[in-house]
């Protein structure tokens, strides 16, 4: 199995079954993938949940954020050798229906990293505050990497074969997903886009990034850089 | 030298006293490197030259061009700290990020050794 899912999971315990039962059966239609959970130190039954979808779980003995996790997630495939990874956030606010759309600019070798956008179809369905947050967090992505993105915080992405050789993640939290961008430029890599639908769950706003939490983001992103 | 201290010279120098008993005693049980130890201990010296001989901070700040030399003392001392807390910033994220490479290895590890026990279970027909 060389195409690989990896979701993301802190303290999902609620939603998590649910979402790996939907992204199951919508996978058999794709072909052949294996499902990996990465158990961010959960401390409530995530890792129980998970274990009854009968998907691969790698377990974090304590908490270290969603870099980390990602991380983990991604230096598994590459061990695997993996030719595609999706990224799925486990809070249920993805449609599993929309992996169709983000592989297709990979498996057409068309693009090496596709980012699902939230904004680019329904964006007035996310709330306004997270808009600005969002729209906040691409000008930033832009002006520190040069990467023109619609949604550079977003959860749901593919990588080729050639990505995940060669991304390497070393930051722990929420600004793995500018550093992801920072990667991207480093490595040359070939950037796509697919519109992808969100939906947004009193439970998905409740587990979400904070928008408090965007400036520390920012100023942890920024410290790596002057490092 | 007037030996007659006044009360904040004598309270900083028992403090800065402190201090260098200090460096020196995580020196000698080793949790501090010979590095360190020179650094803080040159700090401290020279923090017990200013406390004594107040006239040597004057000296230095005139050499440079300040006024006067608790002044000098106070601009060194800022630049110093914030310079530190930064070092200190960068040392804990290293610190974080090799967290996170053990946490890594330890799931993985872990990965491994399910999918054995699995494979062998399976062998075992139960």
């Amino acid at each position: 199995m060389n195409q690989l899912v990896i979701v993301p999971a802190y303290n999902e315990a609620e939603v998590i079954r649910k979402v790996l039962t939907g992204l199951k059966s919508q996978l058999r239609k794709l072909g052949e993938f294996e499902i990996v959970v990465v158990d961010d130190g959960s401390t409530d039954e995530t890792y129980q949940e998970a274990k009854k979808a009968n998907v691969t779980i790698l377990r974090h003995p304590i908490n270290r954020g969603l870099g980390g996790a990602l991380g983990t997630g991604l230096y598994y495939a590459k061990q695997k050798r993996a030719k595609l990874v999706v990224t799925f956030d486990a809070d249920g606010q993805h449609d599993p229906k929309d992996i169709a759309k983000v592989i297709s600019p990979i498996l057409k070798r068309e693009a090496d990293v596709v980012i699902g956008s939230r904004m680019m179809k329904g964006a007035k369905k996310i709330p306004w505050d997270r808009r600005v947050i969002i729209w906040g967090s691409n000008l930033v992505t832009r002006l520190l990497f040069g990467v023109s993105t619609t949604d550079s915080q977003s959860g749901f992405r593919a990588f080729s074969r050639k990505a995940i050789q060669n991304i390497r993640i070393k930051t722990q939290e929420m600004e793995v997903s500018s550093e992801i961008f920072s990667e991207v430029r480093r490595l040359d890599l070939r950037v796509a886009e697919a519109p992808i639908s969100v939906i947004y769950t009193p439970y998905s706003r409740k587990k979400g990034q904070s928008n408090l939490n965007a400036a520390a983001v920012l100023a942890r992103l920024l410290l790596r850089l002057a490092r | 030298m007037s030996l007659i201290l006044i009360p904040i010279q004598l309270f900083l120098l028992v403090f800065v006293l402190f201090a260098l008993s200090r460096v020196y005693l995580r020196f000698r049980e080793g949790t501090i490197t010979l590095r360190t130890f020179l650094f803080w201990s040159g700090i401290w010296v020279l923090a017990i030259l200013g406390v004594l001989q107040p006239q040597f901070t004057t000296w230095i700040a005139r050499k440079i061009g300040i006024g006067r030399g608790a002044d000098a003392v106070i601009y060194t001392s800022l630049v110093l700290l914030f310079y530190l807390i930064y070092r200190t910033n960068v040392l804990l994220e290293n610190l974080r990020h090799e967290i996170t490479e053990l946490t890594r290895k330890i799931a993985l590890e872990q990965e491994t050794r399910n999918k054995k026990q699995r494979t062998r279970s399976k062998k075992h027909g139960d």
